[in-house]
C-alpha cells in the first residue's frame, strides 16, 4: 500500500442538522415569526397546500374513480377504441401523461406561489 | 443454458462494478460518500431516481402478474408512477429544504425527539429489509432461468455484488451506476418488445385474448425442474419423458382431467392441448382477463387499497427519500421529480405488452407457477437462432441491472440509518459516523435480507413490494405529510401514529407471507392493508397531537418557514 498517496481519513459531521448548519438569515421579521412574517408564512403553506391538493383531487377524479366507474357501468368495459379495449388503454397508456400533465401544472403554480411570496417579502 | 443471457448478466454486473470503482476516486470523505456532494445535474438525478426504483417488481413482476390476472393488475405499474406525483404534489420540495437526508433526521429536525428518530429508524430498516428481500429472489430466479443455476446462487450473488459496490463506492458511485441502469432498462424493456411485436405480427397477429382458457398454440416440451402438482380441465393425451404420479415415464400418457403430480421431467403437450395450471393458481379464460374483475366488494376494496399504498406509500420508501438530498434546492427536487414522472411512464408502457403475449406463447408458465419469468422466455419461445439470442440477453441484462440497482439504493439508505443511528457513536442529535462504520453497517445490512431471501422462497415478487409499500404508506406518508403542512403535529402524536399505523400494516403483511390461510372479508383486508391501516394512522396522528397540544415544538413557525420559503430567501 502507498500510503503516501492516499489522502487521510478525516471524521467528518454525516447528518447535516439543524443545529450544525449556520440559520438561514431570512428577514428579519420572518425569522422572529411575529405579526406579519407569521401571516405570510401561513400564506404561503396554505396556497401551496391547496394548489397539491386541487392536483391529487382531479388525478382522484379522473384515474382514481375508474375501478368504480368500471364496476358500476360494465358495459365501459367492453368499449373498443382502435382496437383497444378502454380498461387496457386508459391503465395502459393514458394514465400517464395525464401525471405528467397534473405534474407540470403543480411545478408552475408552485414556483409562481413562491415568487409572489419572494415579492411580497421584499416589498414589505 | 443460455449462453448469450449468462454473458448479459456478466457483463452488466462487470460493468456495475466498474462505474462504481471510476465514483470510488471520487469519493474521499463521508458526505461525499453518502451525499455525492449535492453536485448531481436534475437530468442525471431523475434518470438516476427512475433507475433505483424499477426494480424486480417493475421489470419482471408487472408483466407476470398481467399474464396471470389481466387488466387489474395495471393499477401495479399506475400506481408505482403515481406515488412520485404525490411525492411531487406533497413532500418533495420541503423535504429538500428540510435539509433531511434520512426519515429519521426529518424526524429529528421537525420534532427534536431521539426516541421518535430510533422509531422511525426501526421502521426504516424493516421496510428496506423487507424491499430487499424480492430484489434477491428475483436474481435468484433469473438466473436460474437463464443458466439454470440453483436459486441461492443469484440470490446471494447479488447480494455479495451489491454490498461490496456500496461498501467501496458509496453514494457517489450508486448515482453513476443508478443512472446507466434506467437507460439500460429502458433499452432491455422496449426494443425486445419490438421485437416481439414484429414477430406477432408475422403471426398473423395472433388473438391475444381467446374466450377459452390458455391453451398450447403449438407441439410444446415443458421441461419441468421441480415437482410441480397441477390441475387439468380436460383430458390429453400427452408424451412423458420422467416423473408421472409418482411413476417413472417414457412415452404417450393419456392424462384425466383432475390433479396430477409432475416432475422432474419433461412433458410434450400436443398443440391446441388445455394448459394445466398449477393448483391454486386461478387461471382466468380470455374474458375474464381482458374485463376489470371490480364485481365484487373484496376485489374493489382491493383495487382502492393497492391504489392508496402505492400512491402513499412511494413517499416512504427509505431508498426515494435518500436521492431528494442531492437536489442542490426544493425547486430542482420539483423538476427532478417531474422527470422522473415522464421517464417512469415511458418505462410502464412496456411490461404489459410482455404479460399480454406471454399468456399465447409461453402458457406452459401456468404449469410451473414462474409466471415472473414470462419477461425471460418470451424471446426464446417466439424467435429463433441469432434474434433470440440477442434478445433474450438483453433481456435479462435489463433484468439483472433492475436488482442490482434497487438493491444497491435500498443498501445505501438502510446502511446509512444503521451507520448513524445504531453503530454511530455520537450521541443522536448530532449523528457522526465515518467511513469505516458506514462499511460495517452496509455489511449488516446485506447479510440479513440475503439469509431471509434463502427462507422466504415461493412468495409472489410484486405482491411482496406491494406489502412493503402498504407499511410505508402506513407510517412515513402521516409522518412526511403532517410534519411538512401541519402545525399541530407533535413527537408523541407521530410516536403513535407510526405504531398503531404502521405497526398494523407491518402485521398484516407477516399475516399475509406467514399467516394462517384466510377466506373472505379477513383475508381481503389482510391481503392489501392500505384501504383501512393509512386511515387509522392519520387519524391516530392527528388525535394524539391535539391531546398532547403542549409538546408542539416551539420553534415551529421557523421550521414551517424554512420548509416552505424559496432559498432565495436565505441570502
Amino acid at each position: 500500500m502507498e500510503e503516501t498517496t492516499r489522502p487521510q481519513r478525516v471524521r467528518v459531521v454525516l447528518g447535516d442538522m439543524p443545529q450544525a448548519r449556520r440559520t438561514p438569515p431570512v428577514r428579519a421579521e420572518l425569522d422572529q415569526q411575529t405579526g406579519v412574517g407569521e401571516v405570510l408564512v401561513r400564506g404561503l403553506v396554505r396556497a401551496q397546500l391547496g394548489l397539491a391538493v386541487r392536483m391529487a383531487a382531479l388525478v382522484a377524479l379522473t384515474v382514481g374513480s375508474l375501478p368504480l366507474l368500471f364496476a358500476l357501468f360494465p358495459v365501459l368495459a367492453g368499449v373498443t377504441v382502435l382496437g383497444i379495449r378502454l380498461p387496457w388503454l386508459l391503465l395502459g397508456v393514458a394514465a400517464y401523461p395525464l401525471f405528467v400533465g397534473a405534474g407540470w401544472i403543480y411545478t408552475r403554480g408552485a414556483e409562481r406561489n413562491e415568487r409572489d411570496f419572494v415579492e411580497l417579502v421584499e416589498r414589505s | 443454458m443460455n449462453v448469450a443471457g449468462l454473458v448479459a448478466v456478466v457483463a452488466v454486473t462487470l460493468a456495475t462494478i466498474s462505474l462504481g470503482l471510476y465514483g470510488v476516486r471520487l469519493a474521499r470523505t463521508t458526505s461525499d460518500f453518502l451525499v455525492a456532494s449535492r453536485e448531481v445535474s436534475p437530468t442525471w438525478n431523475a434518470a438516476a431516481i427512475s433507475g433505483e426504483y424499477l426494480s424486480a417488481a417493475s421489470f419482471l413482476g408487472i408483466a407476470g402478474l398481467v399474464m396471470k390476472n389481466g387488466v387489474d393488475m395495471l393499477w401495479y405499474p399506475v400506481g408505482f408512477a403515481a406515488g412520485y406525483l404525490a411525492l411531487l404534489l406533497f413532500v418533495a420540495a420541503p423535504l429538500r429544504r428540510s435539509g433531511a437526508y434520512t426519515l429519521p433526521d426529518f424526524a429529528q429536525m421537525r420534532l427534536a425527539s431521539p426516541r421518535l428518530r430510533s422509531l422511525t429508524t426501526a421502521f426504516v430498516v424493516f421496510i428496506g429489509w423487507f424491499y430487499l428481500v424480492p430484489q434477491l429472489q428475483g436474481a435468484g430466479l433469473t438466473l436460474g432461468t437463464v443458466t439454470g443455476a440453483p436459486y441461492w446462487v443469484g440470490a446471494i450473488g447479488v447480494a455479495v455484488v451489491v454490498t461490496a459496490n456500496v461498501a467501496g463506492g458509496g453514494m457517489r458511485s450508486i448515482t453513476f451506476v443508478q443512472a446507466f441502469q434506467y437507460w439500460l432498462k429502458l433499452t432491455a424493456i422496449a426494443f425486445p418488445v419490438a421485437v416481439l411485436l414484429l414477430a406477432w405480427q408475422a403471426d398473423r397477429r395472433t388473438d391475444l385474448a381467446p374466450p377459452s382458457a390458455p391453451t398450447f398454440r403449438v407441439v410444446t416440451d415443458v421441461d419441468v425442474r421441480a415437482p410441480v402438482r397441477v390441475e387439468l380441465g380436460e383430458p390429453v393425451v400427452v408424451r412423458v419423458d420422467g416423473r408421472l404420479d409418482g411413476v417413472e415415464r417414457s412415452g404417450s400418457v393419456p392424462l384425466a382431467p383432475g390433479v396430477h403430480e409432475i416432475g422432474p421431467a419433461t412433458v410434450t403437450f400436443p398443440a391446441d392441448a388445455p394448459v394445466p395450471h398449477l393448483v391454486g393458481l386461478a387461471v382466468r379464460d380470455g374474458v375474464a382477463w381482458l374485463t376489470p374483475s371490480t364485481t365484487g366488494e373484496t376485489a374493489l376494496f382491493g383495487v382502492y387499497s393497492l391504489i392508496l399504498a402505492t400512491f402513499l406509500g412511494t413517499m416512504g420508501l427509505p431508498h426515494v427519500l435518500v436521492r431528494f438530498y442531492t437536489n442542490p434546492d426544493g425547486a430542482a427536487a420539483r423538476r427532478t421529480t417531474l422527470v422522473v414522472l415522464g421517464l417512469l411512464g415511458t418505462f410502464y408502457l412496456f411490461p404489459t405488452l410482455y404479460g399480454a403475449l406471454g399468456r399465447i406463447y409461453t402458457p406452459e408458465l401456468f404449469m410451473t407457477g414462474n409466471t415472473d419469468a414470462v419477461v425471460l422466455v418470451l424471446p426464446g419461445a417466439m424467435l429463433d437462432g441469432f434474434a433470440a439470442t440477442v434478445v433474450g440477453g438483453l433481456v435479462a441484462a435489463g433484468a439483472f441491472a433492475a436488482f442490482l440497482s434497487t438493491a444497491s439504493g435500498l443498501l445505501v439508505s438502510v446502511a446509512g440509518v444503521l451507520a448513524t443511528d445504531v453503530l454511530g457513536t455520537g450521541d443522536v442529535g448530532r449523528s457522526a459516523g465515518s467511513v469505516t462504520g458506514f462499511r460495517w453497517a452496509a455489511v449488516l445490512a446485506g447479510a440479513v435480507p440475503a439469509v431471509l431471501a434463502l427462507q422466504l422462497h415461493g412468495l409472489d415478487v410484486s405482491q411482496v413490494v406491494g406489502l412493503a409499500f402498504a407499511v410505508a404508506a402506513s407510517s412515513f406518508c402521516p409522518l412526511l405529510v403532517l410534519g411538512i403542512w401541519w402545525r399541530g403535529l407533535t413527537d408523541v402524536g407521530a410516536a403513535a401514529g407510526l405504531l398503531v399505523g404502521g405497526g398494523a400494516a407491518a402485521i398484516a403483511v407477516l399475516l399475509a407471507v406467514a399467516g394462517p390461510e384466510l377466506g373472505g372479508w379477513p383475508a381481503a383486508l389482510v391481503a392489501q392493508p392500505a384501504a383501512w391501516t393509512v386511515p387509522l394512522a392519520f387519524a391516530t396522528m392527528v388525535t394524539v397531537s391535539m391531546a398532547t397540544r403542549r409538546r408542539i415544538p416551539a420553534n415551529v413557525g421557523a421550521t414551517m418557514l424554512r420548509l416552505h420559503a424559496p432559498e432565495s430567501l436565505r441570502h
